[in-house]
């Protein structure tokens, strides 16, 4: 779990001190697509900062495209930064996927039915 | 959505006018600080926010329960956790228990402890328990953090916006100590005099003044372009602080961005100064 810290002298915006963190685990490989941040309430109890400042800097890494908020659940990051985050194939390849399942009037339970067999059937040839 | 307004409040004690004309709306969910100099009337704000004194004129309207922690946080020194704690179950409906004992366990403190036996910062933090404990929809304190350490205070700020992350409560709270306000307030009311100075958006008030120095020949065309909050003449230099955008300014002029601090200290220090959301109407 990501922990950030808080410069108050730096005269940087707060929540873009928050944002630049996030940036630098990506960079680092601390954090990676998948990856759970940590929520509002965790961070305002570590901080003492307003939960909203960290609710703006989780908006402005959605709006980055580099986080996604998930309703219910938290936020999530959505792709990494710098070389250990190139998952570019894979994603272009996984697009091509769907739109062939969808061409083939697959909707989107199917899809998520026939994706879970596939992983689980590959995760079955790993351990085998 | 407003979770506190007033409207016209004004309160007199005897020949004095502690309050005049005062209108102000706080929105649903903010972290609202009152700030102003002692004899500013932010107590008496305070205390007719929650209905423990009438006001002489005006209204006062707040949207759902609502708890107040006063300077003094009264505690019975005698009793111990568990006891205060079942005090204010017996004495509010709303009462989350489940709230209360997680609390107590994060602090660290045995049910079996006696008030009086705990430190500054171990009461207070037991005071909030009390009043979060209500589950209020508006929490009023006052200054909830005099007479705390440094660290104290750091610790029951995050307590407190751990709360307003689980809630989206209202919190209105006064502080003489800017420094304490800063990240954790998102809206700002100055207090000066009996009369609301300011009332606005933190983000918002800091994106509208600046700081602007240059030579002292051109200030006074240069004020006249804009709304001047405060201003500081030296023989050759001056600096303004401006609500509002001057437009352009020749080469010699700096520009430069408020903090919080900046932007109260020179309402107080320019009492006739206001940044208000509309403008008020006045009595004679």
């Amino acid at each position: 779990m990501l922990i950030f810290h808080l410069d108050r002298r730096s005269g940087v915006a707060t929540y873009l001190q928050l944002v630049h963190q996030v940036k630098q685990a990506l960079r680092l490989g601390v954090l990676r697509p998948g990856d759970k941040l940590p929520t509002a309430k965790e961070v305002v109890a570590e901080l003492a900062i307003n939960p909203n400042t960290v609710l703006k800097a989780y908006r402005e890494l959605e709006r980055e495209g580099l986080a996604i908020g998930r309703p219910g659940l938290g936020t999530f990051i959505e792709r990494g930064l710098g070389a250990r985050a190139d998952h570019g194939h894979l994603r272009t390849a996984l697009h091509a996927w769907f739109r062939d399942a969808r061409a083939a009037g697959l909707g989107p339970e199917d899809i998520r039915a026939l994706f879970d067999a596939v992983a689980a059937e590959t995760q079955g040839e790993r351990t085998a | 959505m407003n979770a506190f307004s007033t409207t016209g409040l004004s309160k007199r004690f005897r020949r004095k006018w502690a309050l005049r004309d005062c209108s102000l709306a706080i929105p649903r969910g903010r972290v609202a600080a009152l700030v102003g100099p002692n004899g500013a009337g932010k107590t008496t704000l305070l205390r007719l926010a929650v209905g423990l004194i009438r006001p002489t004129a005006g209204e006062v309207t707040a949207a759902g329960a609502v708890a107040f922690l006063s300077q003094e946080k009264p505690l019975y020194q005698g009793f111990t956790l568990a006891e205060t704690m079942r005090f204010g179950r017996e004495l509010n409906p709303s009462w989350d228990g489940d709230l209360a004992t997680a609390r107590i366990a994060e602090l660290g403190l045995s049910p079996k402890s006696k008030i009086g036996a705990l430190s500054g910062g171990q009461r207070a933090q037991v005071a909030l328990t009390l009043v979060l404990a209500k589950r209020p929809e508006l929490l009023v304190l006052d200054e909830p953090l005099s007479n705390l350490d440094p660290l104290a205070r750091h610790e029951v700020m995050r307590a407190l916006m751990a709360a307003v992350a689980d809630s989206g409560m209202t919190v209105l709270l006064s502080s003489h100590v800017v420094s304490d306000l800063e990240n954790t307030c998102d809206w700002l009311v100055v207090l000066n005099r009996g009369r609301v100075q300011v009332s606005g958006a933190v983000d918002d008030l800091v994106d509208e003044h600046r700081l602007l120095t240059g030579p002292a020949a051109e200030v006074d065309a240069v004020a006249a372009r804009t709304e001047v909050v405060d201003r500081a003449d030296a023989a050759r230099q001056s600096t303004l602080l401006v609500n509002g955008d001057p437009g352009p300014l020749s080469p010699q002029w700096t520009r430069r961005a408020v903090g919080l601090e900046d932007l109260v200290l020179a309402y107080l220090r320019s009492p006739d100064a206001a940044a208000l959301p509309r403008p008020t109407l006045t009595s004679a």
